[in-house]
């Protein structure tokens, strides 16, 4: 069977892009292989770890388990959409370094972008929701307690509200 | 890279048929955290797919005009959660699905994949089994609706048959009006687990609230495909609400469940948790509904 490539058309990190893929790629292959975007991991590649997470369409999505070829007009962010022109870390990323929330790092860009999608949502959540909503992600040098509180004290920061540790 | 033979995406369900029939062996990939998954094991290596994901016409949920609540298929955990429909009617499956993974799968995983598989332990069956849910199948020779109890054949067997696709579920009208759920998910962790058992129960009180006019239960890996009781519901409808009654009711259920040992829980405790899940989820179903248990 020879190899079969589709044209796949979509906004990454807000420039439309295009370029032939192969169809049995994931989309991870396709962002860090032709796109260049390492912050998109490949960690377990069955979509439990969440290492490869990115929002596609406002929603978080684990790429690896995503074909690639469903990117077609999709609206695609990573890490990378974060940073500012020279290379400014965002407030959540800040948060991250602040709070220790990173030890190796190789779980972080996934974890971010799910904060991304809890705090665009715009609402207070409780420590109980914040859990639910983080848990699609494994950190192996256990850093959760640091996740929570740095995703917690930027989500307060954005809503202006004061927050108090207990 | 996936181990992938091929892969044709279908435009619409007219083409995902034409598809399937022009390619018997092919396999239908809907959300993909099944299939995809199964082919990085090897389980499904090789094979030839067709993309369904793309029929955005088999997402969302709506009201058709006798008051049936239809789901898109291709409708994903999250949104049916979130619907308004499904939380104004039948809230307990958006509870249910929330509870299917962590939140990425929520976002991918379908309620159609999830019936599709034909996995006991799949979290939205045992509740579309308690609530009568009709499954519309679309084939070569048109559409046909079945009850859900005889969609699912054996494990991992369901009654679809060549070139056909699920294209929705079906809760009709007077399977909700006047009920209200509870389901308990029993696993290990709290996320990115499958149950080891899961019990879906609703019921239907009198007007003065006081009688059970109608219980329904079912369970999720209390026998090899989802279940539903019925010498228990027998044993229920038109008794006074009382904790006898429940208790009553939920050793019942004892009668008809086929519980079996598995590396993940002993047939005695899953019969010990089918027995507690019951009377804590009729005791919810009952507090939902607006009634007091004497």
């Amino acid at each position: 069977m020879s190899v079969q490539y589709k044209l796949v058309t979509c906004t990454i990190n807000g420039v439309e892009r295009s370029g032939m893929v192969d169809v049995r790629a994931s989309l991870t292959d396709m962002l860090r292989n032709d796109y260049r975007l390492t912050s998109v991991k490949k960690g377990c590649e069955v979509g439990e770890c969440g290492a490869c997470n990115v929002i596609i369409d406002g929603e978080c999505f684990n790429s690896c388990i995503y074909l690639a070829v469903w990117a077609e007009g999709k609206n695609i962010r990573t890490l990378e959409s974060l940073l500012g022109p020279n290379g400014e870390l965002s407030d959540i990323q800040q948060a991250f370094v602040d709070e220790t929330a990173i030890q190796c790092g190789f779980c972080s860009p996934g974890f971010i972008m799910t904060a991304v999608e809890i705090l665009e949502a715009g609402k207070l959540y409780t420590d109980d929701e914040l859990r639910k909503l983080l848990s699609g992600h494994l950190c192996r040098c256990t850093g959760y307690e640091n996740i929570l509180r740095a995703v917690k004290k930027t989500m307060y920061k954005r809503l202006g509200v004061e927050w108090t540790e207990e | 890279m996936y181990d992938m033979k091929a892969l044709y995406e279908a435009g619409s369900v007219a083409e995902a048929i034409e598809l399937l029939q022009e390619h018997p062996q092919a396999q239908i990939i809907a959300g993909g955290s099944d299939v995809l998954v199964q082919m990085r094991e090897g389980k499904r290596a090789g094979a030839e797919l067709v993309s369904i994901y793309g029929l955005d016409e088999l997402r969302g949920v709506t009201l058709e005009a006798d008051g049936t609540i239809r789901i898109g298929s291709l409708t994903s955990f999250s949104h049916i959660t979130k619907d308004p429909i499904i939380q104004k009617y039948i809230n307990v499956l958006g509870e249910a699905v929330d509870m299917v993974g962590g939140p990425q799968i929520r976002n991918i995983g379908t309620i159609g994949g999830n019936t599709c598989n034909g996995v006991t332990s799949a979290d939205s069956a045992s509740t579309l089994f308690a609530w009568d849910a009709i499954v519309e199948l679309t084939g070569p020779d048109g559409v046909r609706r079945i009850s859900i109890k005889d969609f699912y054949i054996k494990a991992g067997v369901v009654d679809l048959k060549p070139a056909e696709i699920q294209t929705a579920i079906l809760i009709p009208k007077k399977s909700y009006e006047g009920y209200q759920g509870h389901y308990i998910k029993y696993a290990m962790r709290n996320a990115m687990d499958i149950a080891t058992t899961g019990c879906s129960v609703n019921v239907r009180l009198s007007d003065d609230k006081k009688i059970i006019e109608d219980v329904r239960i079912a369970y999720g890996v209390a026998g090899p495909i989802p279940m539903r009781a019925p010498a228990a519901e027998k044993m229920g409808n038109g008794k006074v609400v009382s904790r006898e009654v429940i208790e009553d009711f939920s050793k019942a259920v004892l009668e008809d469940l086929h519980a079996r040992t598995s590396w993940r829980a002993t047939k005695e405790f899953r019969e010990h948790l089918a027995v507690e899940l019951a009377k804590r989820a009729l005791t919810e179903s009952v507090h939902l509904a607006g009634g007091e248990i004497a």
